[in-house]
C-alpha cells in the first residue's frame, strides 16, 4: 500500500510561490487562470494490509511532522 | 554564565554563536550534540542558525524531534532562557515553544544583508541592556524568514508585549521597504508568554565585533548576562 | 547481462582516438574490457588528464618558499600563512553541467570544490565564484536574453543553495555578460580552507594491506561520465540528450561528510583520503594508488548502491556527489565506523591497498578491470597542438578611429547601468556571505577580506590562534583576452593583484581556471598558448605563484567559441586589521589622489580598445586593448601598500571597466550600511591637468589604461602621500576633494555633474531591473 499525502498552504498564509507561478502562467498566455497554491506531495510506502491502522498513524504523522498546522493543511489517501 | 550551544546535523552558525559568547564575552560555553539528552549545569541555551537536516520537509521540522529537544523543553519549563537564532527560531516555532511560523521570503529568494531592528519590549532576559530608542544594525541570512501567525495570535503577541524585535528603517520607522521578507507586522523576533524563550531571524552573533562592521548584536548576549547576574544576586 | 563488444565505433563514442586506443592495447597487452574502456576514457579526458594543456601548464611559475603543496601534486595547493597555519585553495569550472541544468550544475560545482579542500584536511572557510553569461538585457529582445536570464538566475540560486546550506560564506566573485557566453555560460567556483601545517592530508593509498573505505551516500547513475562530457563541444542536442549526465547535489550530506572527515583526520587513523569528483570511483582509486606507488583492489558488490542492477561500468563511472574514498590504517577500522555512525553516514569497506601496482576491480569476485594504476593515472597521452595566430586579429589591430564623442553625462549613466559594470548586489544578497563570523570586508569592495581565527581550523578546539586576514579577488576581462590573449591574461592577474593591494593585501598565490574553446582549432589553441604565457609572466612579476587550477576546454556553442577566459583568483595576506582598506570615500574634505599615469599616452587608442565604452555605447568589440606594464604595476601596488601601512589611506579603488569615471562614481556610491540604506557622498574633481593636446575627454573619463588607482587621504596628508609616491616612482596627482551630493568632474572648459543618488540608483538596481523584465 501507499499513503499519498498532499500538503498545501493555508488560505490565510501568503504564498509568494503560488503568486509567482500564477503571474508566469498569465504572462505565458493562460490569462484566465486564478490563484495558484503550491504545496507538497508525499508518497509513503506501507507494508501490510491494515488500512485503518495506517490511516490513524499517517494522520498522526501529518499532524506532528509532515505538515505544520500553523501554516499548512493536509489531506491523504491510502491505496 | 554557562551557555549550551546546540548542534544539529548541518547547524552551521554553531561556531559563530560559541565564538560570540565565549570568544568575545569570555563566558563559558560548549556544544551540545542533538543526540544528548541533558542540559544539566547550563544557564542558557542557544539554538544556532544553519540548515538542520538540510531544511528538508520544512525548516526546523525534523530537528524538533531530536532527543535534546525534550531537555530544552524541560529547561525552559524551569525558567531557563532559550534563544533561537535563524534556524533556531524556526525550530522553536516548529516545536510549538514559540508562536507562529516562518515561511518563504516574499521575494522567493534568500536574503543576506544588514537590517535595522527596533526593540519593542525591554523587559525580557534578551533585551534588558538595549537602551530605549536604540536601533540595532544586524545581518539577516535566510530564505524562509517571513513571520506568520493568524490575526488573533498577532493581537495576542502585541498585547502581551511578546514582539521583541521589528524590522525598521534607519530612523526606526516600521516601513514596508525596511521589511526584508514580508513578515507580518515587520516581526523579526518574538518571545513566549513566560518571556524566557525567544527567537529571531537576524544573527546577533554576526554583529558582535567591530571588525565585522557592527557590535550591536552583542547587546542581546549582554542582556542575557545581566539578567543572569541579577538572578544570581537575588538568589544569594 | 553481457558487456558490449569493443568495436571501433564504441571506442570513438568514448572520445578515444585510434592512437589512444593503441596505447591502451599496449599498456594492457590485450583488448580492454568494457569497464576498462570506460575507465581509460574518463581518465584520459582533458578534464582529468590535461592532455592538451600539460606542456603549457609546465611553464607557469609554481614555486615560492611559502608553498607547502605545489600545483598538480594533490587536489589543491597549500600555502603557508605564518604562525604554523596554512591555506588550501583552488578554482574549478562546472561550465558544461551548468549550461544543461544551471541550478544543479552550479550547485555541484560548489560542492566539488569544497570537497577538494576538505580532502586536503583543511576546513573550508570561504568560497568565491566567477560567472559569465550572455547578455541579460533589458534592451536586447528575442529568446537570447530570456534564456541568459534563466541561466543566470539558475546558477546564482544553485550556488546560493549549496553554499548557504553547507555554511560557507560566498564572499567574493565577478559576473560578466557577453554575447560569446550565450549558450555556454562559465561557472568557476573557488574554495579556500584553513589548516595547520601538520594537518595536511594526502590522497595516497599508502601501506599494502590497509583497508579502503567508501564513505557517503550510495552510488546511483548520476552524472555518468561527466568528465568526458566536459571534454566535448556543446551541441544542439547536448541540453536534451545529456540531461541525464547532470548530478544532483546534497549540501546537507556534504556538510556531514566534511565534519565527519575532519573529525576522522584528527584521529590519525587515515593513511590517505581522496574525494570522488569527476570520474568518481575510477579517478579516486587509480590516483591514490598512483601517488603512493601501490596497487588497489576493490569489490564493487560492496559499494553502497542506490538503484539495483548497476553494471560495473556504471558504478565505476558514476559521479554521484558527496562521496569520499578513505584509506584507513589497518586495525583502526572501528574508529571510522564510530565517527561515521555519529554523523549517520553510510560507510563501507570496499577493498584494500596492495603492493602490485595494479588497480583491480572485481564484481562479485569476477575481475572486470585490471590496469597498471600509474600508467592509467600518469601516462595519459600528451598533445602538442598546433597554434596559429587568429585571422580576426588583423581587423582588431587595424581599428584606429574611435566613434565620435557623446555626452559624457549620459555615457557614465549608461555605463553604470551596464550589467557587467553595475553592482552585483542582486547576486551576492542571495549568497550567505557572512556565516562563520569572518567577513571583515563583504562583497562590494575591490577585494573581499576574511578573518582567520581559531574556529577556522579543522578541529573545533579553543587553542589560541593569532588572527590573520586574507583578501580575495577573482578577475578576467575576456574581451581583452580575445583582442590580445597575452596582454589580456597579464591584465587578469594585474587587476586581481591591484584589487588585493587596494584592500591592503600582499599576494600569497594564485589559482587559475583556463576556460577556452576547442584546442584542435589552431587559432583557438593559439589563444590558450598566448594566455598562459601572459599568466606566467604576470604571476612571476607580481609574486603570485600558481598553486593549482583547472582547465575547461571545448567551451563553445553552436554560436561559436567563447571569448578566451583565463580566470585568475588571487589570495593575499593582510597582517593587521587596521590595514584593511575599502574602496569608498569616507569623509567630507578628504583629498582625492590619482595614483599612476592618468592615461597611457603610448597607446594610440588611449585605453579605449576593448573598453566597456566601445561595447556598451557603440556595440563594438574591437581595438587593441590596454597594455599592461608589469613593472609599473608592481611599483604601484608596493607603493599603495606602503602608504596603507603608514595609515595614510582612507580609501583605494582601482580603475578597471569604465575607466576613471566609473571608479570615481563607485567611490561615491558603493558603501552600503544596511538594506535600502546606502551611504552616498559626492566629489569635486578636476582633470584638466591631464588633457594633453590630442586627448579626447571621453578617453580620459572612460578609457581603461591600466595601472591606476583612485585613493582618498586626509587633507593634511596630501603632501606626504604625493612625495612618497614620487620617491617610489609612481605618479600621484591630487585631482579633487570628497564632499557634497554630486560627482562633478571638470575637464578644461567642460564640466560634467551627476547627482550621486541618481548614479547610485542606476548602478545598484540595474541587474534587478534587467531580471524583472
Amino acid at each position: 500500500m501507499k499513503a499519498k499525502i498532499i500538503v498545501t498552504p493555508k488560505q490565510a498564509v501568503v504564498d509568494p510561490q503560488g503568486k509567482s507561478v500564477q503571474n508566469a502562467l498569465q504572462y505565458m498566455g493562460y490569462k484566465d487562470v486564478g490563484a495558484v497554491h503550491v504545496g507538497k506531495y508525499l508518497e509513503i510506502e506501507l507494508p501490510g494490509a491494515d488500512k485503518e491502522a495506517w490511516r490513524r498513524q499517517i494522520d498522526d504523522a501529518c499532524l506532528k511532522i509532515l505538515s505544520n498546522p500553523v501554516i499548512e493543511d493536509y489531506r491523504f489517501e491510502i491505496e | 554564565m554557562n551557555f549550551a550551544v546546540l548542534q544539529f546535523p548541518a547547524s552551521n552558525c554553531d561556531q559563530d554563536a560559541l565564538h560570540a559568547v565565549k570568544g568575545v564575552l569570555g563566558q563559558s560555553a560548549r556544544f551540545v550534540w542533538h543526540k544528548e539528552n541533558s542540559l544539566a549545569g547550563f544557564d542558557a541555551v542557544i539554538i544556532p542558525g544553519g540548515f538542520s537536516y538540510g531544511d528538508y520537509l520544512r525548516t526546523g521540522a525534523i530537528a524538533r524531534y531530536s532527543p535534546i529537544m525534550q531537555a530544552v523543553r524541560d529547561f525552559a519549563a524551569q525558567g531557563g532562557p532559550v534563544l533561537g537564532i535563524c534556524n533556531g527560531f524556526q525550530i522553536l516555532c516548529e516545536a510549538g515553544m514559540l508562536p507562529g511560523a516562518l515561511v518563504r521570503n516574499r521575494s522567493l529568494q534568500f536574503r543576506c544583508e544588514h537590517v535595522f531592528l527596533k526593540t519593542a519590549a525591554p523587559d525580557t532576559p534578551f533585551t534588558g541592556k538595549i537602551a530605549a530608542g536604540k536601533i540595532l544594525r544586524i545581518p539577516i541570512a535566510h530564505g524562509e524568514g517571513c513571520y506568520f501567525a493568524d490575526e488573533a495570535a498577532l493581537e495576542n503577541l502585541q498585547n502581551n508585549g511578546q514582539i521583541l524585535w521589528q524590522y525598521c528603517d534607519a530612523q526606526g520607522e516600521l516601513t514596508e521597504r525596511a521589511n526584508p521578507n514580508g513578515s507580518l507586522r515587520n516581526i523579526a523576533g518574538v518571545c513566549n508568554a513566560a518571556r524566557n524563550v525567544a527567537g529571531l531571524m537576524p544573527h546577533p552573533e554576526r554583529a558582535s565585533e567591530a571588525i565585522l562592521g557592527s557590535a550591536d548584536g552583542l547587546l542581546i548576549f549582554q542582556s542575557l548576562l545581566a539578567w543572569f547576574e541579577n538572578r544570581m544576586a537575588k538568589a544569594a | 547481462m553481457s558487456d558490449p563488444q569493443i568495436t571501433p565505433e564504441l571506442v570513438e563514442k568514448h572520445n578515444l582516438t585510434k592512437d589512444e586506443y593503441a596505447k591502451i592495447l599496449s599498456i594492457l597487452g590485450r583488448e580492454p574490457t568494457y569497464t576498462e574502456l570506460g575507465v581509460f576514457s574518463v581518465m584520459w579526458s582533458e578534464h582529468c588528464s590535461y592532455k592538451n594543456t600539460r606542456p603549457l601548464l609546465k611553464t607557469l611559475p609554481t614555486k615560492s618558499p611559502r608553498i607547502l603543496v605545489g600545483a598538480g601534486e594533490e587536489n589543491a595547493g597549500i600555502v603557508d600563512i605564518g604562525g604554523g597555519l596554512a591555506i588550501a585553495f583552488k578554482i574549478e569550472s562546472h561550465n558544461h553541467p551548468s549550461a544543461v541544468e544551471p541550478f544543479q550544475g552550479a550547485a555541484t560545482g560548489v560542492g566539488g570544490i569544497i570537497r577538494d579542500i576538505f580532502t586536503m584536511g583543511a576546513r573550508p572557510v570561504c568560497s568565491v565564484d566567477s560567472l559569465r553569461f550572455g547578455p541579460i538585457g533589458p534592451e536586447e529582445a528575442g529568446p537570447g536574453p530570456a534564456n541568459n536570464r534563466r541561466l543566470f538566475a539558475g546558477v546564482v540560486s544553485g550556488i546560493a543553495h549549496y553554499g548557504n546550506c553547507f555554511g560557507i560564506p560566498t564572499i567574493a566573485g565577478e559576473v560578466y555578460f557577453d554575447k560569446s557566453y550565450e549558450g555556454n555560460p562559465l561557472v568557476n567556483a573557488f574554495c579556500l580552507g584553513v589548516l595547520r601545517h601538520e594537518q595536511i592530508a594526502r590522497g595516497a593509498a599508502k601501506g599494502a594491506g590497509n583497508p579502503v573505505f567508501y564513505v557517503g551516500p550510495p552510488t546511483g547513475r548520476d552524472g555518468l561520465a561527466g568528465a568526458a562530457f566536459a571534454s566535448r563541444d556543446l551541441t544542439e542536442e547536448s541540453s536534451g540528450q545529456q540531461r541525464g549526465a547532470v548530478q544532483v547535489g546534497d549540501p546537507f550530506m556534504e556538510k556531514l561528510v566534511c565534519e565527519a572527515c575532519l573529525e576522522l583526520l584528527a584521529t590519525d587513523a587515515v593513511a590517505g583520503i581522496q574525494d570522488m569528483g569527476a570520474a568518481g570511483l575510477t579517478c579516486s582509486t587509480c590516483e591514490t594508488a598512483a601517488r603512493a606507488g601501490t596497487g588497489i583492489e576493490i569489490e564493487l558488490a560492496l559499494v553502497p548502491q542506490r538503484v539495483p542492477g548497476m553494471t560495473p561500468y556504471e558504478i565505476m563511472l558514476s559521479e554521484s556527489q558527496e562521496r569520499m574514498l578513505i584509506i584507513v590504517r589497518a586495525g583502526r577500522e572501528a574508529e571510522v565506523k564510530r565517527i561515521f555512525d555519529k554523523w549517520d553516514l553510510p560507510s563501507a569497506r570496499i577493498g584494500q591497498v596492495t603492493d602490485t601496482g595494479r588497480m583491480i576491480v572485481k564484481h562479485n569476485g569476477r575481475v572486470v578491470a585490471d590496469i597498471p594504476a600509474k600508467k592509467l593515472a600518469d601516462e595519459a597521452p600528451v598533445y602538442h597542438r598546433e597554434a596559429r595566430e587568429p585571422s580576426y586579429l588583423q581587423a582588431v589591430r587595424a581599428f584606429s578611429v574611435l566613434p565620435p564623442a557623446g555626452d559624457p553625462v549620459q555615457e557614465l549613466r549608461r555605463l553604470l547601468a551596464w550589467p557587467t559594470i553595475a553592482s552585483k548586489n542582486w547576486v551576492y544578497r542571495q549568497y550567505d556571505h557572512m556565516v562563520r563570523d569572518g567577513s571583515a570586508l563583504c562583497p562590494g569592495s575591490d577585494a573581499a577580506v576574511i578573518r582567520i581565527k581559531a574556529d577556522s581550523l579543522p578541529e573545533t578546539g579553543d587553542a589560541a590562534v593569532g588572527e590573520k586576514y586574507l583578501a580575495l579577488s577573482v578577475d578576467c576581462n575576456g574581451t581583452y583576452v580575445y583582442l590580445d590573449p597575452y596582454e589580456g591574461a597579464k591584465i587578469a592577474v594585474a587587476e586581481a593583484a591591484r584589487n588585493l593591494a587596494c584592500s591592503g593585501a600582499t599576494p600569497l598565490g594564485a589559482t587559475d581556471n583556463l576556460n577556452f574553446a576547442n584546442p584542435h582549432n589552431p587559432e583557438l589553441f593559439w589563444q590558450l598558448q598566448e594566455s598562459v604565457r601572459g599568466l606566467a609572466d604576470a604571476c612571476r612579476a607580481l609574486d603570485a605563484p600558481i598553486t593549482g587550477g583547472n582547465c575547461s576546454l571545448y567551451n563553445q556553442s553552436p554560436n561559436g567559441p567563447i571569448d578566451p577566459t583565463p580566470t585568475v583568483a588571487l589570495v593575499g595576506l593582510i597582517e593587521k586589521p587596521e590595514h584593511i582598506t575599502t574602496q569608498w570615500f569616507k569623509d567630507e574634505g578628504d583629498a582625492i589622489i590619482l595614483l599612476g599615469e592618468p592615461m597611457d599616452l603610448a597607446d594610440p587608442l588611449r585605453g579605449m580598445g576593448g573598453s566597456a565604452w566601445l561595447q556598451c555605447l557603440h556595440g563594438l568589440k574591437t581595438g587593441t586593448p590596454p597594455r599592461c606594464d608589469l613593472e609599473g604595476e608592481r611599483r604601484l601596488h608596493t607603493t599603495l601598500r606602503g602608504l596603507i601601512y603608514c595609515g595614510l589611506i582612507r580609501s583605494a579603488h582601482d580603475c578597471s571597466e569604465g575607466g576613471l569615471a566609473v571608479a570615481l562614481a563607485e567611490s561615491c556610491i558603493s558603501r552600503q550600511i544596511a538594506r535600502d540604506t546606502p551611504r552616498l557622498i559626492g566629489a569635486q574633481v578636476d582633470l584638466t591637468f591631464a588633457l594633453a593636446k590630442d586627448t579626447r575627454i571621453d578617453a580620459l573619463l572612460f578609457g581603461e589604461s591600466q595601472g591606476r588607482i583612485v585613493i582618498s587621504v586626509a587633507p593634511a596628508d596630501v603632501v606626504k602621500v604625493v612625495e612618497r609616491s614620487k620617491i617610489m616612482g609612481v605618479s600621484a596627482v591630487r585631482i579633487g576633494t570628497v564632499g557634497g551630493v554630486e560627482l562633478a568632474v571638470k575637464l578644461g572648459a567642460v564640466e560634467a555633474k551627476w547627482p550621486v543618488s541618481d548614479l547610485h540608483d542606476l548602478w545598484w538596481n540595474a541587474i534587478a531591473r534587467a531580471m524583472s523584465a
